[in-house]
């Protein structure tokens, strides 16, 4: 269904010409004049709630539109990428806390972990058919959950990284004062964002599109589809621990939910609201789920009903994401004006 | 790691003993849940990630109609009937709905009433621990097996899985009903053109996957501790164990569990904190040298 959506919306717009043009040098500039309004916007509104949804957003925008990577451009649907969530979360925290090295130094590291624990588990999952996939990646969650529950003397089990994270000062950056770590997210979101949307349009992101419709003929031209599956799954994971690394920061902690299930369901649920064929649903998506998870708490214990019902909702009734409505307008509107013009 | 542990289990008849019906009940149960996910899964190709939600509303079922009746016998039925017909409402009103489209979607289905199931019984039973306590019928002396002490309600759990295994086993193989869900497995439009109504077989065979999911979990009652969320951990080693046999068999299924209760009991014994990485490491070697697990066939 979305494929033919993406199909219809790039035969009206031309975008599969237009799109095959990677340019970095615009998206580049629209990163910069993004994080600027953003990096300013403390100036105008300067309410912590603000700031404080804003890192949310950065840490939980930077893990869903990764999962946008695997899910809506590569066709994998993950279940369990909310461990790698976590296992940056973790492995940044326990770095800062064991021993006491610079942030620079502790994220790089944490990205390392990451990126060794992606490869041995993508290994392992990216041959398997989708629901196996889903299934063993969500196995691997749990596994890593467990170990993070059961390990107490390393990781505090059930009561987290106490004690807070440290978070010495950096190049003049200091991220234990609200304003600095409220820039730092943003500029690692959209320095994120930036990244995977280079990955979504290069030639690397069109093989995958092309994984995603068609695998027997992506590997009958000569594509490694394994190694092209492998190296999504491992990219994607780096992005999910950069969001959880701002989580950490954010909480000056880690805990066990951070590696649980629900927050890989958080990730499709997310990719679901905002929609998958287009880059920055996951991100309209983010913020919807914000919003509505913090609305649903405020109001009543049992969120789950709830949330359920809404992603009953968007599945059974609506059956795609609200940028896909935008995009779909949009189609239908240049058909319109391309009716009257000529 | 305690391999001394392990090895001095392994030399005394009675610690065996001991170990291996925990490892049997751990396993049994789980065959009840996953047989369940891998009928589903043969007959509607969807993966009910749900399915834990059935054990659960099982436990409490029983547990409620125990508490009222006071009889045991009750409440096993009342475990089992409730949640197949809760298999049938859910699969005639939600996932009849999602057949045939992408995984995402099945997944997101399931998910949220993974949420709602949850907070219903929250809802109803409170968020609390509750244990509905051995019934009466079986507080007796534990039978002693070659020293190892055996409590006779294991024993019942364990002949009610088998009798359940044996009759699916048979149904499926020897009986008309039988033949036409797997006929319907196979080639749902051509049953569908001799008459038969396969909504209808649909809808029986989530039942039915409800109902084993839902007896398993009424047999745990008595044993273990109920709480709001129970299904989900049993839905992943249920998960594990149907890839570990390969989805789609009952004898896979079978001695999959069995594998894993085994796997669980034992290696608490010898690697108390790394009982549930054994599962995956086991899991992992099944899937690397044989992807389609132990009695799989290859999917087409």
């Amino acid at each position: 269904m979305t494929e033919m959506q993406a199909e219809q919306a790039a035969k009206v717009l031309d975008v599969s010409h237009i799109q095959a043009k990677p340019r970095p040098h615009r998206d580049a500039l629209i990163a910069l004049a993004v994080f600027v309004v953003l990096a300013l916007l403390p100036m105008i509104f300067s309410s912590k709630f603000l700031l404080d949804f804003v890192i949310r957003c950065a840490a939980y925008g930077l893990f869903a539109t990764s999962l946008n990577l695997l899910v809506g451009y590569t066709g994998l649907t993950s279940f369990g990428h909310g461990m790698f969530f976590g296992l940056g979360a973790y492995s940044f925290g326990l770095m800062m806390q064991k021993t006491g090295v610079p942030v620079p130094v502790a994220f790089v590291a944490a990205l390392a972990i990451t990126f060794a624990v992606a490869l041995v588990i993508g290994a392992i999952c990216v041959r398997l058919k989708e629901i196996y996939f889903a299934f063993v990646t969500l196995a691997f969650q749990m596994l890593i959950h467990s170990t993070i529950l059961s390990w107490v003397s390393l990781t505090g089990g059930d009561q987290g990284l106490r004690g807070g994270i440290p978070r010495p000062p950096f190049l003049g950056i200091d991220l234990s004062n609200h304003l600095h770590l409220y820039v730092v997210s943003c500029a690692l979101l959209v320095i994120g964002l930036f990244l995977m949307h280079q990955i979504a349009q290069s030639p690397f992101g069109y093989t995958l599109r092309m994984i995603r419709d068609n695998a027997t003929r992506a590997s009958f031209i000569g594509i490694d589809v394994w190694r092209a599956k492998l190296t999504v799954f491992v990219l994607a994971a780096l992005f999910a621990s950069t969001g959880g690394i701002i989580m950490a920061l954010f909480v000056s902690g880690a805990y066990p939910e951070f590696s649980y299930w629900t927050i890989s369901g958080e990730g499709i649920f997310i990719n679901m609201l905002g929609g998958v064929t287009t880059f920055l649903g996951p991100m309209v998506g983010t913020a919807l789920f914000l919003i509505l998870n913090d609305t649903v708490t405020r109001v009543t214990d049992y969120h789950g009903i709830v949330l359920g019902i809404v992603i009953l909702f968007f599945a059974i009734g609506l059956r795609k994401g609200l940028m896909d409505f935008v995009v779909e307008w949009y189609v239908q509107r240049r058909e319109r004006s391309g009716e009257r013009a000529p | 790691m305690d391999l001394d542990a392990l090895t001095g289990c392994l030399a005394s008849s009675a610690c065996l003993v001991t170990q291996t019906t925990s490892g049997f009940i751990i396993g049994m149960l789980l065959f009840l849940v996953a047989v369940g996910l891998t009928l589903i899964f043969g007959v509607l190709k969807v993966v009910n990630f749900s399915h834990g939600a059935f054990y659960m509303f099982g436990a409490y079922f029983a547990m409620t109609a125990y508490q009222f009746t006071g009889s045991f016998a009750l409440a096993m039925l009342c475990g089992a009937a409730g949640t197949a017909l809760l298999g049938l409402a859910f699969e005639r009103v939600f996932m009849s709905r999602v057949y045939g489209r992408d995984v995402l979607m099945q997944l997101l289905v399931c998910y949220a009433f993974v949420l709602i199931f949850d907070d219903v019984v929250r809802m109803i039973w409170g968020p609390e621990f509750k244990s509905m306590g051995m019934p009466a019928a079986f507080q007796v002396m534990p039978l002693f097996i070659a020293g190892g002490v055996v409590p006779p309600y294991y024993l019942l759990l364990i002949s009610v899985a088998l009798v359940a295994a044996v009759i699916l086993g048979l149904g499926l193989s020897r009986t008309r009903l039988g033949k036409v869900i797997r006929a319907a497995a196979h080639n749902p439009g051509m049953v569908s053109a001799l008459g038969i109504n396969t909504g209808l077989i649909y809808g029986g065979v989530f039942a039915l996957g409800g109902m084993l999911a839902g007896l398993a979990g009424a047999l745990a009652a008595p044993v273990r501790s109920l709480t709001p969320g129970m299904g989900f951990s049993v839905l992943i080693e249920s998960f594990i164990v149907t890839v570990i046999g390969g989805m789609g068999s009952i004898l896979g299924a079978l001695i999959g569990a069995l594998l894993i209760g085994m796997i669980r009991s034992f290696g608490s014994l010898g690697f108390p904190l790394f009982t549930e990485g054994l599962m995956y490491l086991f899991m992992v070697i099944v899937l690397v040298s044989k992807p389609t697990g132990l009695f799989g066939k290859e999917v087409a």
